[in-house]
């Protein structure tokens, strides 16, 4: 488990009653706490696992390469002879990247054929099911009676949606999968190949699909019902604004005014990667990387992870009945479950834990 | 090609007097010249028997037609010119007998009084080739098809050079056949496209004829589009130029492809294709056949996604499903999101899998061996182009202190225009100006032919009647709107069949002499 879970602030955890501060006479030293989480981190590293789904060549495997900048995925044409696979293979990929003695374990799945075919229908199936799957395997091992230290997170953290810039708003195979997947993962909606598209037209287009969000009840990551207190709400609305995110991915550099930068160079100018005025992929790589991973894993872990576990321990009845307890069978797939549910849930969750102790 | 056009000498039963009108010979566009005997008989299988044999051979009395058809405006003494705007549009079927008039339509030819046509001068906008152009959205100069119109353009008697008001007018009619006082016919241009949602058909259409026939358009929101299924959408303009009256139809279909499930989303677009085919046999085998309407689709253009990496299923199993009743040309949509070389590989690509996907697109007919080297270059040049990968746009941006069409980007403007950026000229140039007749001409000669073949066939193994050699009187068994016009119908065919015995009988004797 991750060794920042319990105690960053930043956490998602609901929190206990507050206890009322202490007025501190001199200096203790209780913030070299924090340099000691750090020397542990650096020791253990970090984890993160990241999924990217959407119709092929939108540039899926460029987009991977360029968050991270490495090669971390070679974007694997289909050949010719290859006819198009019929169910969905997906496949995971892991690096290990290290910067500044900061090590992280990154595993990339990809998720090729989705919406390819003529009849798309299920599609999203054998993502779900990989999805689950990865919380069964945490699952299993977390009610071990000999539990390891350090249990393998293969959970998937974070499912990047790749829109294609039509232009006009989300399609109905959009709309389908996202109801399903906001309710298992965090999912961060992006217009894919942005450079089709003008200003004006992008804007109108994420108008758009924000609107078609709101009226299917899709919540996208940042989840507006998980923000704790205004600090959050503050931060996390500026980005609401601006999910999907219109990125355009490149892994070739070029000269301009005398500067490396990532771009696509076309007869009529180069595209800058990294130039906001260009695209939005800055907003894209700092919402996963920069800003918002911790708080991606901790909302994997507390909300998504767990109501998954109470689904699966309510079926299999080893959920002792305490107080407050919510019988939360598995919900049938039309209804999407709102998160304030999870909430209670998760209440009768440390209630029940607390009675069972 | 397997059909005896003229015929003159055959006797009319079946399907009409064709050879002896001479509207009808005219109509018959490339087909017509071909009394090159070719035995007549519903065409079988065999598709794509369109060879310049036919035409070639039909040179003498396609003469009689005026300059019109590709490579077939022999015996010409101004052929040389009169061969640019041949080659796209018929013009001599607008002459019908007026050989004389056959110079020099303006629209977008060649552009050289008589003798070898100069380097191709900036073209209308929208030329409606046959007699000059006009132009329709104003601005730019220089004569229709460059000289070309100040040039010896002999306005049709009859027709005048009207001068209508800039603005272009409603979206013609499909296929409709307008007749002025002359003999002149204006060739109908139904076009249907298809592809996803949102890759810019609407925009590239608008481009293209500079007109907006999508003012009103109200796009529909998602949850609209979840039960929504492919429509059919036409839209009629029409357009004139210097006196050239053109109705074009737009088959727009929205909707196709964006379900969740595609299976069978080209149904509709086949039924519509067949329908279209199915009410032009009908009013072929009419009575009254001066106006006919020819909505049939004469090309639809398909637009492929920029953002795979070849075609789809969807693509093929649309493509296949119509390659044999339309001319496909497939597009590449919203080119701008792709560099050069990936522009090049995308078309290698998608190339090698029609190739491998055995689908008939449209093909360009080959230039004969005596044109000139620009023509030559510039065929080989179009033909290497394919498929073409355009972009449209329907705003005007200032770029280089011109105002041109384009879109425009913070890094930089995409010049609709500008051949270095997008084969949209290309498109446009192949499309009204030198392949429209063609265009016609195999959705006539083939895929018209094949659908006629094939309905007959059916209904003969209907009426279980022997099979000979001229096609028996059809007797529709498709609902007729009109009582009235069924009896006179039937009455027609009696008479027909009557005249048909007299003439075994006759043969018989000469047989016997």
């Amino acid at each position: 488990m991750d060794p920042l879970r319990q105690s960053s602030p930043g956490s998602s955890r609901p929190s206990s009653p507050r206890t009322p501060p202490c007025e501190m006479f001199d200096y203790v030293g209780i913030e070299a706490v924090l340099d000691q989480l750090k020397i542990k981190a650096m020791k253990m590293g970090f984890e993160f696992n990241i999924m990217v789904v959407g119709q092929s060549g939108l540039g899926k495997s460029t987009m991977v390469n360029t968050l991270f900048k490495s090669k971390v995925w070679k974007s694997n044409i289909p050949n010719l002879g290859t006819p198009t696979p019929q169910t969905l293979k997906l496949h995971s990929v892991t690096h290990i990247i290290e910067e500044k003695g900061v090590k992280l374990k990154l595993t990339v799945t990809d998720t090729p054929g989705f919406g390819d075919q003529i009849n798309n229908d299920k599609c999203w199936d054998p993502i779900l099911g990989y999805i689950n799957e990865q919380y069964e395997r945490y699952l299993q091992e977390e009610i071990l009676i000999t539990r390891q230290r350090h249990i393998p997170d293969t959970r998937v953290h974070c499912c990047v949606y790749f829109v294609p810039p039509t232009g006009h708003c989300l399609r109905p195979l959009d709309i389908e999968f996202l109801q399903r997947l906001c309710r298992a993962v965090n999912v961060v909606p992006v217009i894919a190949r942005a450079d089709s598209l003008t200003i004006e037209e992008r804007e109108t287009f994420r108008q758009r699909i924000q609107h078609n969000l709101r009226s299917h009840c899709i919540e996208v990551y940042p989840q507006k019902s998980l923000d704790e207190d205004t600090n959050d709400r503050i931060l996390n609305s500026k980005i609401r604004d601006r999910i999907p995110f219109a990125v355009v991915g490149a892994d070739r550099e070029h000269l301009v005014n005398g500067k490396c930068v990532l771009g696509r160079k076309t007869k009529w100018g180069i595209i800058e990667v990294e130039n906001m005025a260009h695209c939005e992929f800055p907003l894209l790589r700092d919402l996963l990387i920069r800003s918002h991973l911790q708080d991606l894993k901790d909302i994997t872990h507390n909300v998504h992870y767990e109501n998954y576990r109470v689904c699966r321990l309510n079926e299999s009845h080893l959920l002792p009945q305490g107080p407050g307890w919510v019988n939360l069978a598995p919900t049938p797939a039309g209804r999407p479950a709102t998160p304030r549910s999870l909430k209670v849930c998760q209440q009768a969750q440390d209630d029940a834990k607390d009675e069972a102790y | 090609t397997g059909r005896a056009g003229g015929r003159p000498a055959r006797p009319a039963p079946g399907i009409g007097s064709r050879g002896d009108h001479p509207l009808s010979l005219v109509r018959r566009g490339g087909l017509g010249g071909e009394g090159a005997g070719v035995p007549g008989g519903p065409r079988g299988g065999s598709v794509r028997g369109r060879g310049r044999g036919p035409r070639a051979r039909a040179s003498g009395a396609r003469g009689a037609r005026g300059a019109g058809g590709r490579g077939g405006a022999r015996g010409r003494a101004a052929r040389r010119g009169g061969r640019g705007r041949g080659r796209g549009w018929g013009w001599g079927r607008g002459a019908g007998g007026r050989p004389e008039a056959r110079a020099r339509p303006g629209g977008g030819g060649r552009g050289a009084v008589g003798g070898r046509p100069g380097p191709r001068p900036r073209r209308p906008r929208r030329v409606a080739r046959g007699r000059g152009g006009r132009r329709l959205a104003g601005g730019r100069a220089g004569g229709a098809g460059g000289g070309g119109a100040e040039g010896p353009v002999t306005p049709q008697p009859g027709l005048g050079l009207r001068r209508s008001s800039p603005r272009p007018a409603r979206p013609p009619a499909r296929g409709h056949h307008e007749h002025g006082p002359a003999v002149q016919e204006q060739a109908g241009d139904p076009r249907g496209q298809a592809g996803e949602s949102g890759l810019g058909k609407s925009t590239l259409v608008h481009s293209l004829f500079l007109t907006d026939l999508y003012k009103d358009r109200k796009l529909l929101s998602a949850e609209e589009r979840i039960s929504q299924t492919v429509e059919i959408l036409k839209h009629t303009v029409d357009i004139e130029e210097k006196g050239v009256k053109l109705k074009l139809t737009i088959v727009d279909t929205p909707g196709f492809g964006d379900a969740v499930n595609n299976s069978e989303c080209w149904k509709p677009i086949t039924d519509y294709v067949d329908q279209q085919f199915e009410q032009y046999f009908r009013d072929e085998s009419g009575l009254n056949r001066k106006n006919i309407q020819d909505n049939r689709v004469h090309c639809c253009l398909y637009f492929i996604s920029p953002f795979g990496h070849g075609l789809r299923p969807v693509d093929v199993g649309f493509m296949k499903a119509l390659h044999e009743k339309v001319n496909i040309v497939p597009l590449i949509a919203k080119a701008d999101c792709l560099v050069p070389g990936e522009i090049r590989k995308l078309k290698e690509r998608i190339r090698e899998e029609i190739d491998k996907f055995g689908i008939h697109v449209y093909q360009f007919p080959e230039c004969d061996s005596d044109e000139d080297e620009d023509f030559k270059q510039q065929d080989r040049e179009l033909k290497e182009s394919a498929p073409f990968a355009v972009i449209g746009s329907n705003t005007v941006v200032e770029a280089k202190g011109q105002r041109v069409r384009g879109r425009l980007y913070p890094w930089g403007i995409v010049e609709v225009e500008n051949q270095a950026h997008c084969d949209f000229v290309k498109l446009r140039n192949m499309l009204i100006r030198t392949h429209m007749h063609d265009l016609k001409d195999v959705t006539c000669d083939v895929h018209y032919e094949n659908y006629r073949a094939h309905c007959i066939q059916q209904m003969t193994s209907k009426l279980t009647q022997d099979s000979r050699m001229e096609s028996p009187i059809p007797i529709l068994p498709l609902p007729t709107p009109d009582a009235e016009t069924e009896k006179l119908i039937r009455m027609k065919d009696e008479e027909l069949r009557r005249m048909q015995e007299m003439l075994q009988k006759m043969k018989q004797q000469m047989q016997d002499q």
